[in-house]
Parts: C-alpha cells; structure tokens; sequence
C-alpha cells in the first residue's frame, strides 16, 4: 500500500494497514542501523525542523539521530534556546519556521493540539513527538515494533499499561495502536491517574497490580511524574512504589514471564525497581533502538506522500 | 451597517403581529409616528406621506433582549466597544443588551456605568448594565449596589468568575433585594474545575485535555439556592449547561425559591465532541457538555425551567485564539447568530414553538430582571423587532459587525432574517 497522509499528529484514527507499513519500513531501517555505515541518502535535500518547546533529551536526539541517518538537513530549537521565552506566540514560530522552507516540523509542545494547530498554519509536514496528555505517536509505535519483535506478533498479545494514565501520552498512543493492531490492552494505576470514562476506550481497568501482571504478555510502565503527588493525587512516592511499583517480587509472586516496557527516562525505585529495568524481562535498551527505526520510517513515509522523495 | 434613523413617520407593512402567549399570528401594518404606535392595522398608503418600510413575511414581536454580553468597553476596545457591540446586536435582532461588568476597571462604581450611558446615547439599542457584586470583581467585599441601581444597573454579577465566598454571596442577595434586583452568579466551584478547558468526560479523556466536571457547576448551583431560599434574595444562574443544574433549579423553583436561569444557543446545540480536533472557537466556559445535557437544556426551556436565553457573546481578538488550546481564552461570540440557532435548532426542531422560542428572548429577560414588559399598542412607544422566521442563511464571519471572529459556526445555515428594529425613537432597517 501507499502512504497518504501528510501529518502525523495521533495513532488514533489509523488504520492497521497503515501501523503496518509503518512498523515493517521500520524493519528495514533497522536493519540499515546495524549496517558497518548506517547512513542512506534517502532523504538527501529534504530539510526538518525539531522544534521542541519542552525538554526532551531522548526524543530529540532520537529524532535527529533518525534524520541524520536519512542524510536530511536539520535545525534543531528548543524553547531554553528560542524566542519562546520572549513570549513569541507558537504561530510566529511556525511563520519563521515556514520562512526557512523547512519540508518537515517535529514537534513537542506541553499543550494537547499545538501539532494539530500548526498542521492547520504550515505547508510542511508535522509529526508529533508528544503532545501534552493526548499522544506520543512514534513513541506508540515503537513500543509496538518491540513487542512485535519479541513475541512476533501483536494480534491477541495482552498489554498492561501501568501508571498514571491520565497525563499519559505514551499510553494514549500505546492503546490506539495496540487495539487497532488486534492486541488486548488493561490499564493498570490508581483511580486519581486514570482518566474518567477511560473504559469506553475499549480496555479494561484495574487497580490491582498484582491482577494486570497475573493477565499481562508485557507490561508498559509509566513514568511517575513527583509533581502528581504535590497535586494531590497520590500520598507520596513510597505509597505508590508499594502499591503500582513493578518489583521481582510481584512478578515472581505471579510465577511468569512477563516483558517490561518503559518509555523512559525511568524513576528508579519508584515505579519499578531499579535492578528490574536491567532484568533479562527489560526491552527498555531493544525500544530505543527501535525508536530510531521507526521514526525513520515515520520521515520517509510522509517525505513521500508529500512528493518530497521525487528526483533524490 | 446603515445607521438608524429617527422614526419620525414611518410605516412598517406587511408584518404579523405574533402573540407570544397563544403563538397567533394577525396581520397589521404598524405605523410610528415619533417613535411612538400611533396606529395598528390596516393602513392605507395611497395619501401616506411618510416612509413605507416593507416587512412582508415577518413577524413583529417586542425588541428582543440579550441579558448576557461582553462589551469590553472600557479596557479592550480593541476588542469591542459599545458601539460596534450595539451594531452586532441590532444585526442579531436585538433591541436591548446587558453588558457584563468584567471590564477594566470593572463596573464596581457610579462612574463607569456613566460611562457606558454615555456611549450609549444615541443608539437603537438600549444598554441595561450589570453592575459587579463585588468591589473590584475580587469576591470579598460587596459593591456600593444602592447606588450602583440609582445609576441603571439592572442586576449584579461577578461573572467571568463565580461569587465563590458563600457568606459574599449571602449577603449580596441580602443585599440586592432591597432593591428587587437579581444577583446573577456564573456557577463554578473553582477548586473543581481548576485547570480545566473543557467538559469533563471520555473526550476530554480521549484528547488528553483536563476537564471541568460538570458537578463544579452543580455543587455551586445547589449553594446558590439554598442561599436564596435562605435568604428569599432573587437569584439568576447564568449560562446553564448540566443536566444536573437544570434538575436542582426544577425543583427549586418548585418549591418557590426565587431563582430564573439563563442558556446559551451554543450550549443548546454543540457538545464536546465540536472540541476534537482542538479548535478554540470551541473552548468555552462553562464548556461544551454531551448530549444528554444539551437533551436536558432543551427539556428545560419547554418545560418553563429555563426561562432565558442569551448569548454570553465573549469578544476575544484573533491573535488571542490563534494560540494552542490551553493558551487560548475561553469564550465566543453570540450576538449575531443567537436568533439564526435558536430558529433553526430549537424552532424548526420542534423542541419549541416560534411563540416560545422569541419569548425566551423577549419576555423571559425582562421578567428574570424585573423589568417592564415592552407593550405593543396603540400610543406606546414602540420596541419592536421585525423577522422573517422563514428565511435562511449562512454564517460569513468575515461579514459579521462584531469587531471579533471567534466563532464555532461559520459556514452554518441559519434561519431567520432581522429585517428591521424600533426603539428609543430611532428605526433601522437591515435592508438599507
Ligand atoms: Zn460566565
Ligand atoms: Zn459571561
């Protein structure tokens, strides 16, 4: 099939023809990173821009790390470094991005929408790289491309993502995807972090950790993020880890193997423990890897739907 | 926009009068003759020296009254003034309008209610201001409101916030109601819907956007009446939108407390799904509810619980809402396509008669503020507004008389064409 759209901006909405497409150019790119010179020319006079308005040392190095590979021209900005500060409304800076021909915006912004309104001012092609609470769409996709890797397949896979749902993008694009992919996803985290109605998303919810590890194929642990607890919604760091906190314990308790996700960076002795991020059970160093993978599959599927691979 | 014109002696012909009690409709030409009805009925033209206005297939009702705008005059005229505010609102059909009193400074003192006559002189549309509860809008020590009513001010409110003392709030209904005036309070407990800029619910959840539950607005509706019935002040809840704070003022009002409630046309036709896609001519507040709220609204208006409505026209300029959704303010304009969504929404939806629907925009105001009833007859002074229910058209915001853009229903068709006011001596014609 063809890739049409010109944004990406929400795993919500797409298809699974297209997620495939995604995940196996993705493969291909991988394939390229393990490569003795892991850099193609394909997207040779094609020039992005990262314009991060929120601080993201991970995504952003794995965004240009992808464009780099690709051989596109890049400028990077993040909002310590840009007029941001000066109180530059995020339209001007869409207006100077455009004034620089740029043919791709990768954006963070902290508010839910701000790639969706800068999709609605530019020509270029945006892609969301995490968005407020609503999405993190490469961030979805690779989590999918790595449990389609270790189990070689997501169609039936069980997926626990445990945390604080409600200000997650990761596990708004995880569910997205992963549904649509034909995977089961729960949602596992106390009530003051799970979104209301969340169960019209099609999952089922708990609040019992010990349950989601007993049903779960994977478990996608979330960041905890400590201004929650100033907010309000949860007691403290150490009520958490004892009751949502992923431990050896638990999962031996449960007797089973269960893979553990984590979109990183991860709070160590707070939602999970810290000799478990680095157990044989962890994929967490296999998702970076493939986060670059799958956003260079992301930019070269939108550089050609937008024409933009022509005569390279 | 034309300008108005002193209705020195003009005839309007072709109009029905409609009886907004029985919904009957009876042909009579109406002839004004220094801005008074000096004759209702047939009249003849052939030895008429005056100016004939044709309004053939409207209907002629009492001027309708906004009880809820956003002037911005004085402090953000760039934004609207009372002027450019009284030309959308005879665009909208609209003879009389409440300005709210969040303005800078606020309309907390004698002067600056002055200050808007002053501006207002002149105009077709009448201004019957509301004056702040509070000195300084800040919630905490009750306005000079004696004075306040001595100047014009027809009602208080802090709106724009909530009157979120309860023991202000008690003693602003205590207040006002030595002076029959309402207290309008804009219901919202704060520490409920902090944060939020839409309805709290799946789509909230679903956009990843933090939401204002609709039990911020009823525990505070459910405080306000047990605060009037209390007291015995008079209370208006502005810009109703649950399904819970229709219920609570239902069986308020059935067991006698003073209370009238208002709806807007946006709250009785969208819901939250408008806000995906992040659009933020669709934050609001009180937001977009569902659809069973906007089901109760309606239910509300048809049974006589809901009294009112009016636009909570909120002016915001363009670079303003041009901005991502947390970042914008909240609101939209209302004026100028009230009338247009209630016909077709409401009256060619069936949920209410043409008679019941301009009611709630006529009679229903005036009463909620205990105003006189505009009268249609022989040797009053004549306040009229002449439509034709029938005709449509379509939302161009680049042609609406507001000095702002900011609205969800561009492109909508409407029904309903103002084809001519009357008031204060001055006629306008839409037509030119
Ligand atoms: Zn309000
Ligand atoms: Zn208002």
């Amino acid at each position: 099939m063809e890739f049409r759209r010109k944004h990406l901006l929400e795993l919500q909405g797409m298809s699974r023809e297209e997620l495939t497409l995604i995940l196996d150019t993705a493969e291909t790119f991988r394939e390229v990173l393990e490569r003795p010179i892991p850099k193609v020319p394909t997207l040779r006079a094609v020039t992005v821009a990262n314009v991060f308005f929120e601080p993201s040392t991970r995504t952003r190095l794995s965004f240009e790390l992808a464009e780099k590979r690709l051989s596109a021209d890049l400028v990077s900005f993040s909002a310590a470094t840009s007029s941001v500060l000066k109180g530059e409304t995020l339209k001007d800076t869409a207006r100077n991005i455009e004034a620089m021909k740029v043919d791709m915006v990768v954006i963070r912004h902290s508010a839910a929408g701000a790639p969706h309104f800068l999709s609605r001012c530019l020509a270029a092609s945006v892609i969301n790289a995490g968005d407020g609470c609503h999405e993190h769409p490469t961030q979805g996709l690779l989590d999918m491309m790595t449990l389609r890797h270790k189990f070689g397949r997501l169609e039936g896979l069980k997926v626990a993502i445990v945390g604080d749902i409600e200000h997650s993008r990761v596990a708004r694009s995880n569910l997205h995807g992963l549904r649509t992919m034909g995977a089961e996803v729960l949602l596992c985290g106390p009530s003051t972090l799970m979104p209301v109605e969340a169960e019209r998303w099609g999952v089922a919810v708990t609040h019992d950790l010990d349950e989601a590890i007993a049903w779960a194929d994977a478990l996608n642990v979330l960041r905890i993020q400590r201004e929650r607890q100033a907010a309000g919604l949860f007691p403290s760091l150490r009520e958490y880890h004892a009751r949502f906190g992923v431990t050896r314990r638990r999962l031996e308790r449960a007797g089973k193997e269960v893979t553990i996700l984590h979109p990183g960076p991860i709070n160590r002795g707070v939602e999970i423990e810290s000799d478990l991020a680095d157990s044989e059970f962890s994929v967490i160093l296999d998702q970076v890897t493939n986060g670059v993978a799958v956003r260079m599959a992301v930019l070269y599927l939108l550089a050609g739907a937008q024409g933009a691979l022509q005569g390279s | 926009m034309n300008q108005p014109k002193p209705a020195q002696k003009v005839l309007f012909k072709g109009g029905s009068l409609l009886d907004l009690d029985t919904g009957k409709e009876t042909p009579e030409d109406i002839l004004i003759v220094d801005g008074r009805i000096a004759e209702l009925g047939k009249v003849e033209i052939a030895s008429f020296d005056g100016e004939v206005i044709d309004v053939s297939g409207a209907v002629v009702v009492p001027g309708l009254m906004d009880m809820h705008v956003h002037l911005r005059e004085p402090g953000r005229e760039d934004e609207e003034t009372v002027e450019t505010g009284c030309r959308a609102a005879m665009a909208g059909g609209f003879t009389a309008v409440c300005p709210m009193p969040n303005t800078e400074p606020p309309a907390d003192k004698r002067e600056v209610l002055d200050f808007l006559k002053e501006r207002a002189a002149g105009q077709l549309v009448e201004l019957f201001p509301i004056a702040a509860v509070s000195k300084g809008r800040k919630g905490e020590e009750i306005a000079e409101m004696g004075e306040l009513v001595e100047a014009g001010a027809v009602a208080f409110s802090d709106d724009g916030d909530p009157v979120h003392n309860a023991a202000v709030m008690r003693r602003a209904l205590e207040y006002a109601s030595m002076f029959g005036r309402p207290v309008i309070d804009h219901c919202q407990e704060l520490t409920l819907s902090a944060g939020g800029v839409m309805n709290e619910g799946f789509v909230s959840t679903n956009l990843g956007l933090p939401g204002m539950p609709a039990i911020a607005e009823e525990i505070m509706v459910a405080r306000d009446l047990f605060l009037a019935k209390y007291t015995g002040g008079k209370l208006h809840i502005a810009h109703v939108s649950t399904a819970g704070a229709v219920e609570l003022i239902r069986r308020a009002r059935a067991e006698g407390v003073q209370v009238t409630c208002e709806v807007t046309p946006h709250h009785l036709t969208l819901t939250d799904e408008a806000v995906v896609g992040f659009d933020t001519n669709t934050k609001m507040n009180p937001p977009l509810r569902t659809a069973a709220d906007v089901e109760a609204l309606r239910a509300g208006l048809r049974d006589g619980t809901i009294q009112v409505i009016a636009s909570d026209h909120a002016p915001h300029a363009i670079e303003e809402k041009e901005v991502e959704c947390a970042a914008a303010p909240f609101g939209i304009i209302g004026l100028e396509t009230s009338l247009g969504l209630v016909l077709r929404e409401l009256v060619d939806g069936k949920v209410l008669s043409l008679a019941q629907a301009l009611r709630a925009m006529t009679v229903g105001p005036r009463a909620a503020l205990g105003l006189e009833q505009v009268k249609i007859a022989k040797g009053a002074m004549a306040n009229l507004s002449f439509i034709d229910p029938r005709a449509e058209w379509v939302v161009d915001r680049s042609r609406l008389h507001s000095k702002c853009r900011n609205t969800p229903f561009h492109g909508w068709k409407l029904r309903g064409l103002v084809l001519a006011l009357c008031n204060k001596g001055l006629f306008w014609c839409a037509g030119g």
